[in-house]
């Protein structure tokens, strides 16, 4: 049949890895065709809501332009957050106030869909509302999709698979295991509106300036992250659990966020507000080693679908550009010779290999799996360092001298010396 | 045949609630769909096409915005898709609604050629006046036929069709002289899933802009100022209370239901 849809390439997902890719391949004229299962691009997408600038380089001519994104973020809270109480240390910084702005809070919603137009713009086709069934192979090379549209099968020398967590088309081609409980958490997040003036009053910051709060510790259980972002007129709330610690828990993700909204350090900051989106999403975060196969003939794997966040610093989307970035140059480079074999396409994870995206997340391997297993790590120490902190703080009339003892005690006791000092080698060997 | 339809976006209305504290409604977050009355128009038009040639141009007035809900037309595959917009016609009531859309009707047929079918929905989710697409029929001086729920026959070389109608007592199946305007029920069809090519062709299709520049409008007959109806009284329906929750065990529960419920069945 002569009247086959053929384009250069397909992008499978308008999220961020997709649009970048479709975007970069656009500008260089190739004819590339984008297919969105939502009913736009950004329906359907989650993230907690921190978007770093710089990988936006090279893809858009400026952002964010009139990108919509929220505060940029000048001040970083981290806490270990224990049953009443936490610890935590603050870096803010005037230099985070200088143009370019190191990152903003956004909405994906809104970005993607300004991201689409771009990628539009650049002279990509998007498709909203189709799903991709399957591959189209032949010879062990994909040759296309199959979506679910009547006369939905398209053709194309490349499909890049940005179908997020779940990739329907990597492991479809076998080139991902199954998703495990310990590598992929539950994201639950609340946005709940209040006044602007309010959240720069809460949380000391004026006009679009803004304040990221990463939360762990023995609130949470398991290895849980929480944090807390300002939008302009609201605060987005949530947390991520692995499935593994809600298997275990016995707890969901919504009832443990309902429970970290009633957290005396919490609650101040959103009182008075109204929930006005209740959000819900897989993370991948298995890290390196549960990558899948990136590439195969006439095939990449970009984004969320190849397991690329970086979980130990919130980054995912800055990864997913980064990957659709080098997929779609790695493409312009193989078509130049016409060949779309895997042996051309490898360059893909040459340049993923040299770059950000796979050195962090090599650097960060093992951590997945030592979290997990020592469970003394987000449990144990955030609950001691709290305890110590109130202790020392406390004014009655005991000597410090003996209040350190009665610390150490604990902590002794608690999680023994050895151990201490078993954990600091394990921290330093897995991140180094 | 070239059959045009007149579509309005709307918001959600199954998401809008009301703020209980002003009286107003919470629109901030609601989304802009189609009104669903109009994709069944959509939908009987296109399936028209297929079956007997030609082509279906849509139009809408509205905001920039409202270029969502032509795209949706024409991924349903519609031909053609025409966006009215321009300030004059902010605040405009049916009566001036009818008025702008029956002059960008009269600027496409003189762009695309003479229209048969005229469809509307039989009304938009929001406002629920059912006026504007009559007014658009007087206007024309055409039959109307409200509440389609089928379109029997339509015959282009000799210019009538047949349409079954709902009214207050059944249905009546009536044969119209072309052009005619059709306001249509959801009962007419049921929406297909339209192939992909046909969503190719509708990203790739450009909405064309109609204003006062390529317009010829009587500005008398448009906008809030020329617009006659007025909003004398508005009010907030009475907030429905939550029923009374029962608990128990089954027995209990059995029990004190029983209880509520046998003074009413005396």
């Amino acid at each position: 049949m002569s009247n086959k849809l053929r384009y250069d390439v397909i992008v499978v997902g308008a999220g961020p890895a997709g649009l970048a890719a479709a975007t970069v391949l656009a500008k260089s004229g190739v004819k590339v065709i984008v297919i969105e299962r939502g009913r736009f691009p950004g329906a359907k997408n989650v993230m907690g809501g921190v978007f770093y600038t710089d990988c936006m380089k090279g893809i858009v001519d400026e952002f964010p332009g009139k990108a919509p994104v929220e505060r940029h973020v000048i001040e970083e809270r981290m806490w270990l957050l224990d049953d009443n109480s936490h610890v935590g240390i603050t870096h803010k910084n005037e230099m985070f106030n200088k143009e370019p702005h190191n990152c903003y809070t956004v909405f994906r919603a809104k970005l993607d869909k300004w991201f689409a137009g771009e990628a539009e713009k650049a002279g990509a086709l998007i498709i909203n509302n189709t799903v991709v069934l399957e591959p189209i192979v032949e010879n062990n090379k994909v040759i296309g999709v199959k979506t679910d549209r009547p006369q939905g099968d398209i053709y194309a020398n490349v499909v890049i698979a940005a179908d997020g967590v779940n990739s329907l088309l990597s492991k479809s081609l076998g080139l991902r295991k199954e998703l495990k409980s310990k590598d992929v958490a539950i994201a639950a997040k609340e946005v709940i509106g209040l006044n602007e003036d309010i959240i720069n009053e809460r949380f000391n910051v004026k006009g679009s300036e803004g304040v990221t709060i990463e939360i762990t510790g023995s609130f949470f259980p398991g290895e849980t992250m929480g944090f807390i972002y300002t939008n302009k007129k609201s605060v987005s709330l949530g947390v991520g659990m692995i499935l593994e610690d809600v298997i275990n828990s016995k707890m969901n993700a919504n009832d443990l966020l309902e429970s970290m909204k009633q957290h005396p350090s919490i609650a101040p900051l959103i009182a008075g507000g109204q929930t006005k989106e209740f959000l819900v999403h897989l993370i991948p975060e298995g890290g390196y080693k549960e990558m899948p196969k990136l590439v195969m003939d006439g095939f990449m794997v970009v984004g969320d679908a190849a397991m690329m966040v970086n979980s130990i610093h919130r980054e995912g989307s800055n990864l997913a550009i980064t990957s659709g970035r080098y997929a779609a140059e790695t493409y312009l480079e193989a078509a130049k010779i016409n060949d779309f074999s895997e042996n051309v396409l490898k360059k893909y994870i040459h340049k993923l290999n040299n770059s950000f995206v796979i050195k962090d997340l090599k650097k960060y391997k093992n951590l997945p799996d030592l979290l997990q297993k020592d469970k003394r790590l987000l449990q144990k120490y955030p609950r001691l360092l709290n305890q110590a902190a109130f202790e020392l703080l406390t004014v009655n009339g005991i000597p410090k001298k003996e209040k350190e003892k009665m610390i150490w005690k604990t902590a002794k006791k608690e999680i023994g010396i050895s151990n201490m000092i078993k954990d600091l080698i394990k921290i330093w060997r897995s991140v180094k | 045949m070239h059959a045009l339809i007149f579509i309005k976006q709307v918001p959600d209305a199954s998401q809008v609630r009301v703020n209980y504290e002003t009286g107003t409604l919470i629109r901030e977050g609601v989304p802009a769909i189609l009104n669903p009355f109009e994709a069944h128009a959509v939908e009987e038009a296109v399936r028209l096409r297929e079956k007997i040639g030609g082509k279906v141009s849509v139009l809408t007035m509205g905001p920039p915005q409202a270029t969502d809900a032509l795209k949706e037309c024409l991924s349903m595959g519609a031909d053609n898709a025409y966006l009215l917009s321009d300030r004059v016609f902010a605040g405009s009531d049916t009566l001036a609604t009818s008025y702008a859309l029956y002059e960008g009707a009269r600027k496409i047929i003189e762009l695309e050629g003479d229209v048969d079918l005229f469809f509307a929905g039989k009304q938009a989710i929001d406002g629920d006046t059912a006026q504007t697409g009559p007014g658009i029929a007087t206007r024309f001086g055409i039959p109307l036929i409200t509440y389609l729920i089928k379109l029997d026959e339509v015959n282009i070389d000799k210019k009538y069709a047949i349409a079954t109608r709902l009214t207050e007592f059944g249905q009546e199946t009536v044969k119209t002289p072309l052009p005619a305007f059709f306001t249509v029920e959801e009962t007419l069809n049921e929406l297909s899933y339209a192939p992909l090519p046909w969503l190719i062709k509708a990203a790739q299709t450009e909405i064309k802009r109609l204003s006062s520049e390529n317009v010829e409008l009587d500005r008398n007959q448009c906008g809030l100022k020329h617009s006659p109806t007025k909003v004398k009284k508005a009010f907030t329906p009475e907030k429905r209370q939550r029923g009374e929750t029962l608990k128990g065990t089954c027995n209990d529960l059995a029990k004190q239901a029983s209880e509520i419920l046998l003074p009413f069945v005396k």
